[in-house]
């Protein structure tokens, strides 16, 4: 807690229902992205880049899984003393039951026990959930400068896309004068990041207050955030530039991992200024065959390709036998392609096997199919 | 808790690995792409429930320390075990400096240890051994003294710098000599023991007092006349990194899936430390087969029959042939590399043809312009 005097709370309690079969069995911040990534890698490398020590992170939905995979702080630097990852699933306390997370501010509600250990002066507030790369700090400064009693992070989207975000109308200063979410008729194109910064002391005396209110849906969009409003605090909008994704559904996914594949891609995982850490394996070396053709490709170690890949994305293990074809595509980690099957414009997952000769998905498609069964071969 | 310690002892002074050697121990040495050579005994001791593990430096440990760290990527225990890195006292340059003067400089640190075995590997060799069942051999069998070898048809070729092992019917180990070219079978020895640590103790410090010159192997030589020193054959993929041609066929020849498949296996992970490189990206003119590709690499060019480490950036219209190309590599637009190990951060962009030959391959110097 020493670098800035702030304590990370990410909210990765979500399902993910648009994504279907991918999350059947792991919460959305535990899908995998990019080869070798989940998307949690995200936002807890931002923090640990950022020079932020302590993140908790609050789990809820099918969380045995992500669970074990955040509780290994080490993997993100997150190991020396005073510093950690802690996992924050709805627990039972001596003076109130056993309760779900209500929402948004209520999963910060009933862990203000747990931040208030570290006396933190501010609390960043992320989502677990989202696909980019941030400087935590340099916000954090800029929340200062400015005397913020939060500040949210904003990136400006499509005019015509806005409605389907949260919107923030700001002054000439960049001061929050009203958020809307989801507006049918617009007034401006900052959408909400989910990226809050707030000075803890006073964020603590609005969750006490939300905890109470019985009208409330516990919520930082909802409810939190236009509290702040109507108490007329200083909320400043953080303009961020850059590459940034919400994965919601099969076909964003397959969008952000496509995205990879540009010559210089927005979101450049090759900066080792910014590095993304993510879970080690012990796979080999990527094993490329005689007869195999690659273009336009984002390849992992332990895949194993006989076959031909084109503007796709292969995850860790992934193997295409010979005479089989990839094109437009996303295997996910120990996805299968067998012996001349096709996959076009399919997202293949984990650990799923195409059978031999198998066709899967069209160039034509207006949708990504998503394989999350296996397909049989011909015989 | 495992009964043995692991030790892993230097190569020896007659090893001379061109160019690679002169940065780092050849157990540093980059090895497939993403891994170094020390990778597989460590692994391989790790696998086999030994955590206490003795690994010996003695010239440039930087790379090594850097590499091997506290130990906790090669999963041992980081409580019950460790991974210690011990330092022989003489330089490399000086006469005395060998594998016994390096034990009986740090005598106190194995005659404090609990094991009741130790297990001897070396650190420049390449294969799949499970230690805890050789120990079992060992122990079962009697021997005073058990040593692992290697059965090769290739020997007037290959292994030059290796020993042999000259056995009896019953595997009894009559004598230990350089491989000197002249039998095309041979049974090399792999430069690994296993013995209780008390006749350890006594072996380095009787060998010691008698010649400051001689090895562990000269000791096991002179007394495996009258003492049961027994051999066991390893099965799989075998290399010995003791010289340059040595090294650019092992990576070579691991090329071929089948191959590797003999040497690495999913139930013996073999660990090595993690850059967080990304993965690798090809571009639309790239075209690569029959290769080892690491992550972190950016492809517009032509890779063949080659191993290609982390980070490398290998530009258009490039063309890379039977090559070892070492970490963080640059090769510029229409560049020609043929038969070449090029070595750690060299930049290839000024010169558009670097060639050797299979027999003697090139070798380009470690953060060198081209």
């Amino acid at each position: 807690m020493k670098h800035n005097d702030m304590l990370a709370m990410i909210l990765a309690g979500g399902r993910g229902s648009r994504l279907h079969d991918l999350t059947n069995k792991v919460a959305k911040p535990a899908v995998s992205y990019g080869g070798k990534y989940k998307i949690i890698d995200f936002p807890i490398s931002n923090c640990a880049n950022s020079g932020i020590d302590v993140v908790g992170v609050l789990t809820q939905y099918e969380s045995v899984i992500l669970n074990s995979y955040v509780a290994a702080g080490g993997r993100w630097g997150l190991d020396a003393k005073d510093s950690g990852v802690y996992v924050l699933p709805p627990r039972e306390k001596a003076d109130a039951n056993l309760d779900v997370y209500r929402g948004t501010a209520d999963a910060i509600s009933q862990n203000i026990d747990f931040i208030d250990t570290f006396s933190p002066e501010y609390l960043l507030v992320l989502s677990g959930d989202h696909i980019y790369k941030m400087d935590y700090d340099k916000m954090l400064d800029f929340h200062k400068e400015n005397g913020a009693d939060a500040t949210i992070a904003v990136i400006e989207v499509p005019m015509k896309e806005a409605s389907r975000f949260g919107i923030m109308n700001t002054d000439e200063n960049g001061q929050i004068v009203e958020f809307e979410e989801k507006p049918p008729q617009p007034k401006s194109n900052l959408a909400s990041m989910g990226i809050y910064i707030f000075s803890w002391k006073l964020l603590r005396k609005m969750l006490v207050a939300d905890m109470k209110n019985a009208e409330s849906s516990h919520d930082f969009g909802k409810d939190i955030i236009p509290a702040l409003l109507n108490d007329s605090r200083k909320l400043m909008a953080y303009k961020f530039k850059g590459y940034w994704k919400d994965v919601g559904t099969i076909d964003s996914l397959w969008e952000a991992n496509m995205d990879l594949l540009d010559k210089k891609s927005a979101l450049d995982l090759g900066d080792s200024s910014w590095k993304i850490y993510t879970q080690d394996t012990n796979s080999l070396p990527q094993y490329i065959g005689q007869d195999a053709e690659i273009s336009r490709a984002f390849i992992t170690q332990g895949c194993v390709i006989d076959g031909q890949v084109k503007n796709s994305v292969l995850f860790t293990g992934a193997k295409v036998a010979a005479g089989a074809k990839v094109i437009d595509s996303v295997l996910m980690p120990g996805a299968v392609i067998e012996e001349g099957a096709v996959v076009t414009r399919a997202l293949v997952a984990d650990g799923i096997k195409i059978g031999a000769r198998a066709v899967v998905g069209s160039a034509d498609s207006e949708n990504i199919e998503l394989v999350a069964k296996r397909v049989k071969g011909e015989e | 808790m495992s009964k043995a310690l692991g030790i892993i002892n230097f190569a020896g002074n007659h090893i001379n690995i061109r160019g690679l050697q002169f940065y780092r121990p050849v157990g540093a040495i980059s090895f497939l792409g993403r891994y170094r050579v020390i990778d597989f005994p460590v692994s391989n001791f790790s696998n086999s429930g030994i955590e206490n593990i003795h690994v010996y430096v003695r010239r440039k440990p930087r790379s090594l320390a850097e590499h091997l760290g506290t130990g906790r990527h090669y999963n041992i225990n980081s409580k019950r075990g460790r991974l210690h890195l011990l330092f022989a006292e003489e330089g490399m340059e000086s006469l005395y400096s060998n594998d016994i003067s390096a034990y009986i400089d740090n005598i106190e640190v194995i005659e404090n240890s609990s094991s009741e075995y130790v297990i001897i590997a070396p650190s420049c060799m390449v294969f799949k051994q499970d230690f805890d069942a050789l120990l079992n051999q060992h122990i079962e069998s009697g021997a005073d003294i058990t040593l692992l070898y290697h059965s090769t048809d290739e020997a007037k070729e290959k292994f030059l710098t290796c020993q042999t092992l000259d056995l009896n019917k019953q595997k009894g180990v009559t004598a230990i000599s350089p491989n000197r070219g002249s039998k095309k079978s041979q049974y090399i020895f792999m430069d690994t023991y296993v013995m209780k640590r008390d006749l350890f103790i006594d072996l380095i410090k009787n060998t010691h007092k008698s010649s400051a010159l001689y090895t562990l192997t000269d000791a096991v030589n002179l007394i495996c006349q009258e003492m049961d020193v027994r051999a066991v054959a390893h099965r799989g993929f075998f290399a010995s990194i003791t010289d340059f041609k040595a090294y650019y066929d092992a990576n070579l020849d691991l090329i071929d899936y089948k191959t590797a498949c003999s040497l690495f296996d999913e139930d013996w992970p073999i660990y090595t430390r993690t850059n967080d490189s990304c993965p690798t990206q090809y571009f639309e003119d790239a075209r690569v087969k029959a290769s080892i590709v690491s992550n972190g690499c950016l492809i517009e060019g032509t890779i063949e029959n080659s191993v290609l480490g982390r980070g490398c950036v290998i530009k258009k219209g490039a063309s890379i042939k039977n090559c070892v190309i070492l970490p963080d590599v640059v090769v510029g637009e229409d560049t020609v590399l043929e038969n070449v190990v090029v070595d750690k951060h060299a930049r290839i962009t000024k010169v558009k043809e670097v060639k050797g030959t299979p027999e003697n391959p090139g070798y380009v110097k470690r953060g060198d312009s081209l």
